[in-house]
């Protein structure tokens, strides 16, 4: 191999042109650092989206249309022993949980279309193949924990109740019963088989606080896309209200 | 008339300075987000030495309540930094400056060499190329870790999609966790690198910036002799040790 010369790149200069590199040198890194710092301003002068910077904004949707390329209808995360699960399931969030419901009024409803509505026992949906799933659970604040929890896959679900062509929609809304808290999913994400109407976690119904009688658990997403205490699903396409998205957060929040 | 060494070329003085800011933003949107589950510390058994960070240096950068703000800058950032980041390599691969900056086989014992010359305890450094044995694996270590950061981010970000990075990282707090220690070292490394700038002094640093360096044209005969040329193979690396 060539050794390389390094102390060779010399160049004899006059002390004219030495000056003149020198200054437009100088010049050019100011210019850059103003730009930097005007770029900067810009961005930060931008108007907001939903609490986010639009650019900001756009760039975040187009990560999810660059990642979720590579999400297929077979995708699902590591699952776990039920040994691994913890006990002590964290409870973050009690936005739209009420303090008591009644599960033989409870209903899960499902809207067909404008005036048509599907209305779904929490018995009727326990009939229906159980699925459960352990898995590393993830929050947006950055933390994680190994829990188990057991319900019917969205798929199945819609399958049963001969609503696959809302498969062809773009998104799904969810929201508890007071409307206090709401999401919007990607159908693409709603439908893959972990995905699950949950209405068990260690074994035993839903704790109050963890969403009973019925709740979203969707592992490649973040937490807060894991409705808790399910009132009313819909779909569209165009992106249902979300109540993390409109305080800033990313509206696809997958992984 | 002047001699001048053409130092940097300006591929990498520009990589260079569009870097800094850009990973300044990416750490300052790091603590963001860090913010929301702050649980890291240094501790020897029960006894907390430091916990990553005090109340004071969150109130001081105003970081609290910003979880939200910091992910978006993080995830439109990233971009840049990785895009720099790859150019940068690409480059050096290409250009062939690669040579001056990975270490070879002598740059670990050489690099205990110039440390003690650094730290006026030898007096002789090593003979060097464009960089010292230190400075040499330094910059090597720098591009791993921030392949490391695109490895253990990645993990992080998409969990699902890139399973096999969070795997490779021991699963998804360990990627979390390592992350979080190459940032601090990052910051770590801003430190020596601004140090080290500051006592090699103003030649040194305008060559980041301009490119050149003026050679002393006193100096040039000696170099001529000690450095210029390539030695023998056989004796090259061991001159200064063997004195």
């Amino acid at each position: 191999m060539k050794k390389p010369d390094f102390f060779k790149r010399t160049v004899t200069i006059s002390n004219t042109s030495y000056t003149k590199r020198v200054v437009i040198a100088f010049v050019l890194f100011a210019a850059l650092v103003t730009g930097g710092v005007y770029a900067w301003q810009w961005l930060n002068n931008q108007p907001k989206e939903d609490l986010t910077l639009k650019p900001l904004r756009k760039t975040l949707e187009a990560n999810e249309k660059i990642f979720k390329g590579a999400l297929d209808s077979t995708t699902q995360v590591k699952e776990y022993p039920v040994s691994a699960a913890v006990k002590n399931v964290k409870v973050n969030g009690l936005v739209g949980i009420q303090d008591t419901i009644d599960a033989s009024q409870w209903r899960l409803q499902i809207i067909r279309a404008a005036g048509d509505t599907l209305k779904v026992s929490l018995d009727d949906i326990k009939q229906l193949p159980k699925k459960e799933v352990i898995f590393d659970f993830k929050c947006i604040e950055g933390w994680n924990q190994v829990t188990h929890w057991a319900g019917v896959p969205v798929k199945t679900f819609l399958e049963h109740y001969h609503l696959q062509g809302v498969e062809q929609m773009q998104y799904a809304g969810l929201q508890t019963p007071n409307k206090k808290y709401f999401v919007g999913i990607d159908m693409k994400s709603f439908l893959l088989p972990q995905t699950i109407l949950c209405y068990e976690m260690n074994g035993k119904p839903l704790p109050m606080k963890q969403g009973y009688p019925l709740r979203l658990i969707i592992p490649v997403k973040y937490g807060i896309k894991h409705l808790k205490c399910i009132g009313t699903m819909f779909f569209s396409n165009t992106k249902p209200r979300d109540y993390w998205a409109e305080l800033g957060y990313d509206y696809y929040a997958g992984f | 008339m002047k001699t001048v060494l053409k130092k940097h070329p300006l591929a990498i003085r520009w990589f260079h300075w569009v870097n800094f800011p850009i990973l300044a933003i990416m750490i300052w949107s790091g603590i963001l987000i860090y913010w929301a589950y702050a649980k890291y510390a240094i501790s020897f058994g029960n006894l907390e030495i430091y916990h990553f960070f005090p109340r004071s240096f969150y109130t001081a950068l105003n970081i609290p309540h910003r979880l939200a703000e910091g992910m978006s800058f993080h995830f439109a950032f990233m971009w840049l930094f990785f895009g720099n980041g790859l150019l940068y390599v690409l480059y050096t691969v290409f250009s062939g400056e690669w040579r001056y900056l990975l270490p070879n086989r002598h740059s670990f014992k050489e690099a205990w060499q110039v440390l003690l010359h650094d730290l006026h305890i030898r007096k002789y450094a090593p003979p060097q190329l464009k960089y010292n044995a230190a400075q040499r694996i330094a910059y090597t270590a720098i591009i791993v870790m921030g392949l490391g950061s695109i490895i253990t981010g990645l993990a992080i970000y998409k969990s699902a999609e890139f399973a096999w990075c969070t795997w490779l990282c021991g699963g998804y707090a360990s990627a979390r966790l390592i992350h979080f220690v190459l940032t601090i070292g990052y910051c770590l490394f801003f430190v020596v690198h601004i140090v080290q700038v500051v006592l090699t002094g103003w030649n040194n640093f305008q060559a980041m910036i301009t490119g050149i360096e003026i050679v002393k044209t006193a100096k040039l005969p000696l170099q001529k002799e000690t450095m210029l040329e390539p030695l023998p193979e056989t004796t090259q690396p061991t001159t200064h040790e063997k004195a």
